[in-house]
């Protein structure tokens, strides 16, 4: 049987990838991550791996691209200003096709923000590509400590499976939460051969391999970005996750993802139990984002209310799938309990937004 | 007529690393004499199989990795130190090697190249320092003379404005980390035969595992400068050595 443990999010993010074959991570610590790199630099020697302690986020993005250079399964993780440092490190990571995983535990900004509180203040940073020229990262946001170890796991298969970038974004109430995790090994099919991959010209027979810039290497420079634009629109063909809960049947439709989503949920049986219809759609993947499952569920229940612990940044995603076809709403930070203290948005919020809305 | 091909010897000719790419280089630019020097180092200690570059941006970016036969990446502004980190800490036996310019060592990467040295990595530096941006038209460098003109000290590099030259291998020479630093030039047969010998010891530092290895060379720039390629020559003697000594400022066995 598959041992059962009880760990918070954090742990069981450093966990799932150790599953997944990771044994070299590069690291800075940041508040409320840092037990993410605390435990790598226990584990990892025991395994063979390798932990550096890099001087800053962007010093770790830089190893974590020399490490995705050897063909090795290579990840960091950070808290939102450090990401914005690996901003530019994305962007070469995209460019240069480096398979990567690089974990957000997001904490409020912008700014320094503060390291104590949750948020889901990096949507965008995540969604839009935060470093320069137009690219994109798959991004995985996981909504318990299970999702978040099995996440893992297919965040180091997409990013080989692509060839880029994969994001795993959590948040500080799933980073700090304990909750039970099934250690499993998920297994999602062959790869192919990295025969990119640096490792010395000796090892390939004499052949050697180079990574230039890429309108050094592609015959023109519109090929190489038609490379990339074809890549993504498979990605977003194939690689759309979501999960429905009651959401077929409901006349308002929640929207929400990560930590907000297991509150939506709690809403939802709230507000079932006293008779109000309502429905979850929990996006699994914020890019690629499902457009047309939302779309399609947002005609189905005729209005939705979208819920984030944040100024609004998933709303966008939302009222650009729905095209103005049915009433969105928004319920951000401003619903926490206790806004000048910090606090959370509890499930009886929710539900007195849902109540607003239907006063009309 | 009698076959002479068996009585000829060859005493010199193109390095075998040494690919026929086109020139990347300006006429009168020293890079391609450096990168002879490289191939020639690479050939006699044998490591062509197990190395890999690391190209900073500049000059040295498409130079090196489209002239040098082994594995290859280019890297961000003033990144290859990190990327290099984590490739040697992944494969210790492959000797690793960046070439950076002035702006992308001295500049942009200074605190990523420093950092390396403060974990102490068993890695090769190659820094160029031709004292401007060559790539972007001549703008003043970290490594810029005092008094010299570039495209951003139209009047001449002062210190109140810009601050003092930077010299890199004497502050390497400062961390316990680093194994060997030494500054040379190519600007005469001598001084290349001392860059080769300069090279050759930082590289066999790193396959020794004795740690750190930074090589200056002091190159010229005609277009950056202004000057005509022999006029180049003139000016590493008269000015830019006057700035930056030739030597070796650290040459140790051990590292602690």
């Amino acid at each position: 049987m598959t041992e059962r443990i009880l760990v918070a999010g954090n742990n069981a993010v450093a966990r799932g990838a150790i599953q997944a074959g990771c044994k070299y991570f590069f690291g800075y610590p940041i508040t409320p991550q840092s037990e993410i790199p605390e435990y790598m630099s226990k584990e990892l020697p025991k395994i063979g791996g390798i932990y550096v302690q890099s001087e800053s986020e962007s010093g770790s993005i830089y190893m974590v691209y020399g490490g995705g250079l050897t063909g090795k399964r290579i990840m960091t993780s950070t808290s939102s200003p450090g990401l914005s440092l690996m901003a530019e490190g994305l962007s070469y990571l995209a460019e240069q096709e480096i398979p990567a995983v690089i974990v957000d535990v997001v904490r409020m900004g912008p700014g320094i923000g503060t390291g104590g509180q949750g948020a889901q203040t990096d949507y965008l940073q995540v969604t839009k590509g935060c470093g320069h020229g137009g690219y994109h990262a798959i991004v995985l946001a996981p909504a318990s400590g299970q999702e978040i170890f099995d996440l893992m796991q297919l965040a180091f298969y997409l990013a080989d499976k692509y060839r880029g970038p994969v994001m795993v974004i959590t948040d500080f109430i799933l980073g700090q939460t304990e909750e039970p995790i099934e250690l499993r090994t998920l297994d999602f099919g062959p790869l192919p051969e990295k025969e990119w991959a640096l490792t010395g010209k000796e090892k390939r027979g004499g052949k050697r391999v180079t990574h230039v810039a890429a309108f050094f290497t592609y015959q023109g420079i519109l090929n190489y970005q038609m490379k990339l634009i074809e890549k993504y629109a498979e990605i977003k063909r194939t690689e759309v996750r979501y999960e429905k809960y009651l959401a077929d049947d409901c006349d308002l439709l929640i929207v929400a993802y990560g930590s907000s989503a297991r509150i939506a949920r709690g809403a939802v049986d709230m507000g079932r139990a006293n008779g109000l219809k309502l429905g979850l759609f929990r996006p699994i993947t914020l890019w690629p984002f499902p457009v047309e499952a939302i779309a399609e569920g947002a005609s189905k229940a005729g209005r939705v209310l979208v819920v984030e612990d944040s100024q609004g940044q998933l709303v966008e995603d939302v009222e650009a799938s729905v095209k103005g076809r049915v009433p969105v709403h928004l319920l951000g930070m401003w619903g926490r309990h206790n806004v000048g203290g910090g606090g959370i948005i509890h499930p009886e919020r929710v539900i007195e937004e849902v109540e607003k809305l239907n006063e009309g | 007529m009698k076959d002479k091909s068996s009585d000829v010897k060859k005493v010199t000719g193109r390095p075998d690393l040494r690919l026929l790419s086109l020139g990347m280089y300006c006429p009168g630019c020293h890079y391609g004499i450096i990168t002879r020097v490289i191939c020639e180092v690479i050939e006699e200690l044998g490591v062509a199989g197990k190395a890999i570059g690391l190209a900073g941006v500049g000059c040295s970016f498409g130079g090196a990795p489209m002239t040098i036969d082994i594995d290859w990446t280019s890297c961000p502004h003033g990144r290859a130190p990190a990327m290099a980190t984590a490739i040697k800490r992944i494969y210790p036996d492959a000797m690793v090697l960046t070439v950076q310019g002035d702006g992308d060592l001295g500049a942009i990467g200074l605190g990523c190249f420093m950092n390396a040295l403060v974990r102490g990595e068993n890695l090769t530096t190659i820094f160029l320092n031709n004292a401007v941006y060559g790539t972007t038209g001549g703008q003043m460098a970290p490594t810029t003379l005092l008094g010299m003109k570039t495209t951003t000290t139209p009047l001449g590099r002062d210190i109140q404005t810009n601050g003092y030259p930077l010299h890199v291998p004497e502050l390497a020479a400062t961390m316990r980390g680093v194994a060997y630093a030494a500054r040379c030039t190519v600007h005469t047969p001598a001084n290349f035969q001392k860059a080769k010998k300069s090279l050759k010891t930082a590289i066999q530092k790193q396959i020794d595992g004795i740690g750190y290895g930074i090589v200056e060379f002091v190159s010229a720039c005609p277009p950056g400068w202004g000057l005509k390629p022999l006029e180049c020559l003139d000016y590493i003697s008269e000015r830019m050595l006057e700035e930056y000594p030739l030597g070796e400022f650290k040459n140790v066995d051990k590292t602690d």
